[in-house]
């Protein structure tokens, strides 16, 4: 089963051992997703860069 | 054993460090500061340590702080999350415990943070006191631009972007600096982050190789990891010109996906290792 992109609609694959939260790039259009369920798998776009993010 | 893995944005750095935990047999819970909830009042979790790889700093220090208060161990401590999420700490600790670091100036206003970058010289260097992988730090190089800079942070950032913090220029002979890892008392690796920007971020495209740790690497990183208080950091250094070396950031939450390879060390093994003796009580989380 593949999960599409909210972004372009491609289908995207997951490699195994993804695991929900995590985040990945779609090839087609390079938009940055967010797995929010690996089974059925489904997508959505990364929250925005928040004020207090990072290293 | 019971550990806790506070994060949010399920990043390479976690997965490893997953990853690492599952190899060792280890029960951990992974907990998502999106969904959390602190009961203040009855302080009780369950968890011999808890491990911090929250992507927000102002969850994280909170979180730390619950529950250091409950009395739970936690890598890194409430302390050392907040001394090195905000860089006029971070420089005060380095200062207050004799680390050398690039000169800086604090100012309230624009104008007096005009006459601080002056008296640095230009080129100066702007920062957020509260901000990571390289953004909103700005290199001013004449006074327009300051007067720039400056007018534009006081009227669109919010109220900490009107502590102006400001740091000499450190020029980079090699076009590089480095990030060193520290995992309590021992520096254990070391990358050269090389880039033609005068930001070297590997988010922002540095790139990545070895860098041998010398003598003097290695005491100048565990100073600056003691000077604010232990754990498991990665710290900044610029090299001067002059050969020095300066501390300039430390960080709390240290991601490391661009540094395994060139360092041949495995980071995410080393950070569970000490994550684990702290729940053993053999280093200090609290």
């Amino acid at each position: 089963m593949a999960a599409v992109c909210p972004e372009c609609d491609a289908e995207i694959v997951f490699k195994a051992g993804t695991i929900t939260g995590e985040i990945i790039v779609c090839p087609d259009c390079a938009a940055e997703l967010e797995v929010t369920s690996v089974n059925p798998p489904a997508l959505e776009l990364a929250p925005e860069v928040g004020e207090d993010w990072g290293e | 054993m019971r550990i806790g893995v506070l994060c949010s944005r399920i990043r390479v750095e976690e997965k490893l460090i997953f990853a690492e935990l599952e190899a060792r047999g280890i029960d951990y819970v992974r907990l998502n500061d999106d969904e959390l909830i602190f009961d203040l009042n009855a302080g009780r979790y369950p968890y011999d340590v808890v491990l911090e790889r929250s992507i927000h700093h102002s969850r994280a220090l909170y979180a730390l702080h619950a529950l250091n208060d409950a009395g739970i161990p936690t890598v890194n401590t409430a302390h050392v999350a907040r001394i090195c999420g905000d860089k006029f700490l971070t420089t005060q600790a380095l200062i207050k415990n004799n680390v050398p670091t690039p000169r800086t100036l604090m100012a309230f206003t624009p104008e007096s943070a005009v006459k601080a970058i002056e008296e640095l010289g230009y080129p100066a260097v702007l920062k957020p006191a509260i901000g990571s992988w390289g953004r909103l730090i700005a290199k001013v190089n004449d006074r327009e631009a300051a007067e720039a800079i400056l007018e534009h942070k006081e009227v669109l950032g919010s109220y900490h972007h009107s502590i102006f913090y400001i740091q000499e220029y450190v020029a980079k002979p090699n076009m590089r600096d480095i990030r060193a890892f520290v995992i309590g008392d021992e520096c254990i690796g070391a990358i050269y982050r090389t880039s033609p920007h005068w930001i070297t971020n590997t988010a922002r495209g540095g790139q990545a190789s070895v860098c041998p740790i010398t003598p003097a690497i290695a005491d100048i990183c565990v100073a600056a990891a003691q000077a604010v208080g232990g754990g498991v950091v990665a710290i900044d250094l610029l090299e001067s010109s002059d050969g020095q070396i300066l501390v300039n950031e430390v960080n709390y939450t240290m991601e490391f996906r661009n540094s395994i390879t060139p360092t041949g060390v495995n980071i995410p093994g080393r950070i569970v290792e000490y994550t684990i003796e702290v729940a053993q009580g053999k280093r200090s989380g609290l």
